[in-house]
């Protein structure tokens, strides 16, 4: 049973966003996709400036057995990215939804095909059948 | 390791466990019209005795002439010991092999090879190797290319003094990514790059290529290269002799940063010329760009019993996870040339390189001088050289050389094919293979050769 915060919307792609009051959305990666990843080793982060389109490549994130794609859940704009995950990847691992966040982006309105914390539990429940 | 076959009995068996009716059934999904029958321009199977007698007669079209072509590839002196060793059968097989840690030994070699290709060049991080020197730059550019992401454009330059085969290769890799290469003018008085002959108004590139010691033995001031080449965001690549780097300066510190990526031919550290291969390719980087770095690369590190051990570090971006995003399509490397490298750096120890080096240069002037003493014969370019030079002669090489063979002497590389502009040019090669009396042989059919082919003409 991995941890859903409640104020965050989910991804078939396993992120979590959250809708920052300035306007902004933080991504990250849920509790579930960390677990099922494995210990992190490395994450390959977007430039800040750069434009993703919803369903997008927008990171890696490398374990020891696996790279996986970080998609972008929404078209928008790299704002910020964290830096403290260049060195120090296992974040993710430990804090998934706090210090673990991968970037921040402005939307641009594009894409927006997220579920509610009890769709995504009903998701992952089926994927783990 | 042996390799075991199944037998038919453990075959069947398999099938059954999977419900396959035969191996074929496992191809199923292969479209019919993508399979062939038979392959065309393939010969028909030879017997062992008929393919050892067509082998022994290839080889001795290699009649052991004297040798004084570079471009490349060098004949040195390769001590009995390395092939011995090589041979082996613990470490004769030509791969990294798939239940990798299972061959701690093999691990081992590549982890001593990778640390002596970090100590040469200067750099951080050394692959286990790539196919040969040409394909290892055009790794060395598609992996600036995904390091540099600030830099948006796909224009790599090239110092003047880069191999002209290194470039095609390079553009028949790395061009289906859309990769430009373009060339620094040569200034034709040095022999070396001549930045001022550069539009530097162009789009900034996204790496620079310096070729040190260059195609044409000359020395490349490459402090000032590689500054030139980072002010204006782009990555480094340096394409050198390892020979050469027991006494030149090492790549990780060109210039104020260093040369980002490193590649080069492996063949002078004890492969033999052989037709032209196998030979093996260099590369090493920057840690900070490690994660883009292709091939295969092995890590020492201790087991559940704290003991030492050897493993292959970083799989995660190689094919077989990352599939069609994987850092490169290469997933291997030349073990075998690489097990010879490591036995002949590991005799010679660095003094020992460092000796072959200078008796090399020492060889090769010696060679020179002997050369431009001969009427209508005279040094193409003034910049100081490593163990090659560029002679011009008043007269087409191509018949200078023909003539050289006929004598048993293979008297250089003809440069016009590739460098028309630089008129009959001549690259010569001496390495510490070549005593007093056949450096003064060739000198002296040279001389002979040329006089004849003037009075033929006159």
């Amino acid at each position: 049973m991995s941890e859903l915060p409640g104020d965050l919307r989910y991804t078939k792609e396993h992120e979590w966003l959250r809708q920052e009051e300035d306007g902004s959305v933080t991504v990250g990666i849920t509790d579930y996709a960390q677990s099922a990843l494995g210990d992190l080793v490395y994450v390959e982060l977007p430039e800040v400036g750069q434009e993703v389109s919803s369903g997008g490549e927008m990171a890696v994130v490398e374990s020891v057995k696996a790279a996986s794609d970080v998609y972008a859940p929404i078209g928008g704009t790299v704002v910020e990215v964290n830096e403290m995950l260049a060195d120090d990847p296992e974040k993710i691992n430990a804090d998934p939804y706090g210090d673990g966040w991968i970037v921040r982006l402005q939307p641009s309105g594009d894409g927006d095909d997220t579920m509610d914390p009890d769709a995504y539990q009903a998701f992952i429940d089926e994927l783990d059948e | 390791m042996p390799f075991i076959p199944h037998t038919e009995e453990e075959v069947r068996e398999m099938l059954a466990v999977i419900g396959a009716g035969n191996i074929d059934d496992l191809f199923e999904e292969i479209p019919s019209e993508l399979l062939i029958d038979e392959l065309n321009g393939v010969p028909d199977a030879l017997t062992e005795m008929e393919v050892s007698r067509l082998m022994r007669g290839r080889a001795a079209e290699d009649r052991g002439a004297l040798c004084f072509i570079g471009a490349g590839a060098y004949e040195h002196h390769i001590p009995t010991a390395v092939w011995d060793i090589t041979t082996r059968g613990e470490f004769y097989s030509a791969y990294t092999p798939y239940q990798a840690e299972a061959s701690q030994g093999t691990l081992q070699v590549i982890y001593e090879y990778q640390s002596m290709i970090t100590a040469l060049t200067g750099l951080d991080v050394s692959n286990a190797s790539l196919y040969d020197g040409a394909s290892a730059l055009a790794e060395a550019a598609l992996m600036a290319v995904r390091a540099n992401r600030k830099c948006k454009s796909k224009r790599v330059l090239l110092a003047a003094g880069v191999a002209p085969v290194y470039r095609k290769v390079a553009q028949t890799i790395a061009g289906s990514q859309q990769l430009q290469f373009e060339s620094i003018p040569l200034n034709s008085n040095t022999g070396t790059s001549d930045l001022a002959g550069l539009d530097d108004g162009a789009e900034p590139p996204v790496a620079v290529v310096i070729q040190q010691p260059s195609f044409f033995g000359t020395l490349e001031d490459v402090d000032r290269l590689c500054d030139w080449a980072q002010e204006r965001g782009a990555l480094v690549i340096a394409v050198v002799n390892p020979t050469s780097l027991a006494l030149l300066k090492a790549p990780g510190h060109w210039g104020t940063q260093g040369a980002d990526i490193a590649c080069g031919e492996g063949q002078p550290l004890g492969v033999p010329l052989s037709s032209g291969g196998p030979y093996f390719g260099i590369m090493a980087c920057k840690e900070g760009i490690v994660r883009q770095m292709p091939g295969r690369i092995v890590g020492r590190t201790t087991d559940l019993d704290g003991k030492p051990g050897f493993t292959l570090t970083l799989q995660a971006r190689e094919q077989h996870i990352r599939r069609s995003k994987a850092t490169s399509n290469i997933c291997t490397n030349q073990g075998l040339m690489v097990t010879a490298a490591t036995i002949y750096m590991a005799l010679l120890g660095y003094d020992g390189l460092r000796r072959v080096a200078l008796a090399c240069i020492e060889r090769t002037k010696k060679l020179c001088a002997a050369l431009e003493a001969i009427d209508g014969v005279e040094r193409a370019f003034s910049a100081p050289h490593f163990h090659e030079v560029v002679l011009r002669l008043e007269r087409p090489v191509a018949p200078v050389l023909d003539a050289l063979a006929a004598r048993n002497i293979l008297g250089g590389f003809d440069l016009s094919k590739d460098y028309p502009d630089l008129g009959h040019a001549l690259l010569v090669c001496a390495t510490e293979t070549k005593t007093d009396q056949d450096l003064d042989a060739y000198a002296t059919q040279f001389e002979d050769v040329l006089q004849k082919t003037r009075a033929k003409s006159a």
